[in-house]
């Protein structure tokens, strides 16, 4: 006879624990070489506090009654709970302020597509360091944390979440074609996103700036490429997005980075850069991240803001395939990954 | 290298991973790959193979309600289905690039010839009994259109339903409208129409982008023509 847990949950048994623990550990590590001090917050929270993040957000997927008849929810991320953290713990202090995390969070999700309803993130929060260095302190630490994964060969990708938005709206596109086109964008529908653009009235060189502007990924002559496309519309974006460049060069990590302007993450907070991370081992995207300039406001202590979660189990598998291409290559059995730090 | 050797290679690495749909999209789709001058007569033939080394491209073949699963994980690079299969999982997360215009067909609320029971039921019985393949597609409509269903999912020959009684009415897919009527059916509404579309995964868009990118490119140039 079994006992069922819950879908989208799991036990985790010795030797995967032994890894994981191993894998978390040089994270840690890696944060805290550059600062960042690891905190923990309680998983229940009051629903209202989590509700301040965005009703776009990643939204609270489980909440409940205590015995007061308070409702608490279940947080869906780390970004929240630490800018409640700060608001609170830190009220006098002076930023920036350098924390980071090894936490689980719990999301509404179907299960059986390797997605969970309760992971595990590892990642970082910088409060009070504005872009572009702020931002470029973010991807190193970002950087150092994936090396220390073994996962040498990801790559970090970066847009910018207005850029599209000030492109419509320096094209003068508004309401329903304005929302329906940023929907077809975030479900990465390019077919519909060109059905709508040919119904527009505009003329064909706009027409092929909309079209164009979101396929544009590769080294940092795409920025250029969009400067010549969008002219004025984009110039705040990408002027933003190059200084940022600039500023990942100065650091030696802009190999790192591949910029993307067709990134638009789901989670509604974020303002200026997003990061995704990618490994070529993995179809799956490792984690992600970006600015949040608004969301301390939401708790009384207007600062910006930066940071990234990764996703610990898929770090795990990509690591674990990594290992696996790394011995078919060397024509050898298994050897141990993740010893780099 | 054999095909199931390169089908199972490095991800990352090597000749871009295409998932080829059986069935009704699969002459359009080596149309179009002849047509951009990738080699499919191995996969013309009688082979049971399931991969199959086409040069640039490794071809690897199933049903196309499959594609989206496998491009989503990472399994397949890139792949054909119909806008029907991906509005069916819209939530997979995968890049929709190019609609190669092949494949045709509409999607469809249909009920027998000359019969009110759709009707009937939605007024006497507050809710029309569907039979469908697709149904978050059919449950999707209806609840655009403020009305109320009861949703059956089948996986065989869906004209039975209504035939037999278990539905009152189907969504179904149509492309000539043939089998409908040999089933004494009609199209009541057009819910969506469908082309075969191609997709790709989202870590291999951004980490393979310019060979992606000149792809998407040909097949557009082919699919005009």
């Amino acid at each position: 006879m079994t006992h069922p847990i819950p879908p989208g949950t799991r036990d985790i048994l010795p030797d995967e624990m032994r890894e994981l623990r191993r894998l978390s550990l040089g994270l840690i590590d890696a944060f805290e070489r550059f600062g960042y001090g690891e905190v923990a917050t309680p998983t229940i929270e009051y629903e209202e506090v989590l509700a301040r993040g965005d009703e776009r957000g990643a939204p609270v997927a489980y909440r409940f009654f205590d015995e007061a008849g308070e409702l608490l929810g279940l947080r869906s991320d780390m970004t929240i709970p630490i800018a409640r953290l700060i608001a609170n713990r830190y009220a006098a202090a002076e930023p920036p302020f350098r924390l980071c995390y090894l936490a689980r969070a719990y999301r509404a999700v179907r299960p059986q597509r390797g997605q969970m309803r309760e992971f595990t993130q590892a990642g970082v929060e910088l409060v009070g360091a504005s872009a572009p260095d702020g931002t470029a302190e973010v991807v190193e630490v970002l950087a150092a944390a994936l090396d220390a994964a073994g996962l040498t060969r990801a790559v970090i990708g970066i847009g910018d979440a207005d850029l599209y938005r000030q492109l419509l709206d320096g094209l003068g596109i508004a309401g329903e074609e304005r929302d329906g086109l940023l929907d077809s964008l975030a479900m990465h529908d390019h077919v519909g996103l060109e059905a709508q653009v040919t119904r527009l009235d505009l003329d064909p060189r706009r027409r092929e700036t909309l079209l164009a502007v979101p396929t544009l990924r590769g080294g940092p002559e795409v920025l250029e490429r969009a400067r010549r496309l969008g002219g004025p519309a984009t110039e705040r974006a990408v002027g933003r997005l190059s200084e940022t460049f600039e500023a990942l060069r100065a650091r030696g990590i802009a190999d790192r980075v591949s910029v993307d302007l067709g990134l638009l993450r789901d989670l509604g907070y974020y303002t200026g850069a997003i990061l995704e991370v990618y490994d070529p081992a993995l179809g799956h995207v490792l984690g992600g991240g970006g600015r949040y300039d608004e969301l301390m406001s939401r708790f009384g202590r207007p600062l910006p803001a930066a940071g990234f979660a990764l996703h610990l189990e898929r770090l795990h598998v990509a690591q674990a395939e990594e290992d696996r291409l790394g011995a078919e290559a060397a024509g050898r059995g298994p050897h141990t990954v993740g010893g780099r730090a | 290298m054999s095909g199931v050797a390169r089908a199972i290679r490095t991800a990352g690495e090597g000749p871009l991973k295409l998932a080829v749909p059986r069935g009704a999209l699969l002459a359009g789709t080596l149309d179009l790959l002849d047509a951009i001058g990738v080699e499919t007569s191995e996969l013309r033939g009688d082979s049971r193979a399931l991969v199959f080394d086409a040069g640039e491209l490794t071809l690897v073949t199933m049903r196309p309600s499959d594609v989206p699963t496998y491009v989503e994980a990472g399994a397949a690079d890139l792949g054909v289905t119909g806008k029907d299969v991906l509005a069916e999982q819209r939530d997979r997360a995968v890049y929709e690039l190019l609609d190669l215009g092949f494949g045709a067909c509409r999607m469809v609320l249909a009920g027998r010839r000359g019969d009110t029971r759709l009707g009937e039921s939605e007024r006497r019985l507050g809710a029309m009994r569907i039979a469908t393949k697709y149904p978050r597609t059919a449950e999707r409509w209806f609840e655009a259109t403020g009305r109320q269903a009861e949703v059956i999912e089948v996986k065989g020959s869906v004209e039975l339903a209504p035939l037999a009684g278990l539905a009152d009415g189907i969504v179904d897919l149509v492309e000539s409208g043939r089998t409908l009527a040999e089933n004494e059916l009609e199209v009541r509404e057009e819910i969506a129409t469908s082309t075969a579309r191609l997709v790709a995964n989202r870590v291999a868009h951004k980490l393979r982008a310019a060979e992606i990118d000149a792809l998407v490119e040909r097949m557009r140039a082919a699919a005009i023509r």
